[in-house]
């Protein structure tokens, strides 16, 4: 498991490739990437920053992944996100499940973002045409977390 | 009883500071919140009932009834928008 928290950018091939780095029990390796939009709530977003809670955000993170751990058979997770000021197109997160088969990196790989998205305290600041603005929490990204409540 | 408190985002821009330490009045963490609204202005404001805001006890996200343990890392901050 690889959880990190930093303001430069990352590599996701190379991010697979450690993963995957003097194993042949990986079947399939799901990821995804989240990236900085240069439009948000009808306006322009020229730039955003991403603040945290340095310590909880890493315990946070760490909670969500043995949780993905205990609901599925996974060989291996990489969560890596970005803080500080970012530029529309600028990759703000990763996350990278391997597992023997695709069906359990698939469903961990998803399960950990919407659960990152109401759980990690992570909060984007935006600059628009009109000034800056703290982005608001959405009820879709409750909605899509509550769907692993089981 | 003490706690070091915290404030993120939104909450540390409009109470004006990133930390500070307070004298507990009461128990729980619904105490806490009720000794920070009584400061009124934007205190009251942004702790008002129906509010979103989230309090963290030690790192733990928390309902209000919880009771603090002395020294508390307490943090108030609104809903998370990462990823």
């Amino acid at each position: 498991m690889k959880i990190l928290v930093q303001t430069g950018a990352f590599d996701l091939g190379a991010e697979v490739d450690a993963m995957r780095q003097g194993r042949t029990d990986i079947g399939a390796i799901a990821s995804f990437v989240g990236l900085a939009r240069d439009m948000n709530e009808g306006s322009g977003v020229q730039a955003m920053t991403l603040e945290h809670y340095p310590g909880m955000t890493e315990k946070a993170l760490a909670a969500l992944v043995d949780e993905a751990n205990t609901r599925w058979a996974l060989l291996d997770v990489t969560v890596i996100h970005r803080v500080g000021r970012l530029l529309p197109g600028d990759p703000i997160v990763l996350v990278a499940v391997a597992s023997s088969h695709r069906g359990e990196a698939f469903a961990a790989c998803e399960f950990i973002m919407d659960a990152l998205k109401t759980r990690a305290p992570f909060w984007k600041k935006e600059e628009t045409p009109e000034g800056e603005r703290w982005v608001d929490a959405r009820s879709s990204d409750d909605t899509a977390a509550a769907r692993w409540d089981t | 009883m003490k706690a070091h408190m915290l404030y993120f985002a939104r909450l540390r821009e409009r109470f004006g500071m990133a930390d500070e330490h307070l004298e507990l009045a009461g128990t729980t963490a619904a105490d806490l919140v009720e000794q920070l609204r009584a400061r009124g202005g934007i205190w009251a404001e942004e702790l008002a009932a129906g509010r979103a805001f989230r309090v963290a006890v030690n790192q733990d996200v928390v309902t209000l009834d919880t009771v603090l343990p002395d020294n508390a890392e307490v943090a108030i901050f609104p809903p998370v928008t990462g990823g």
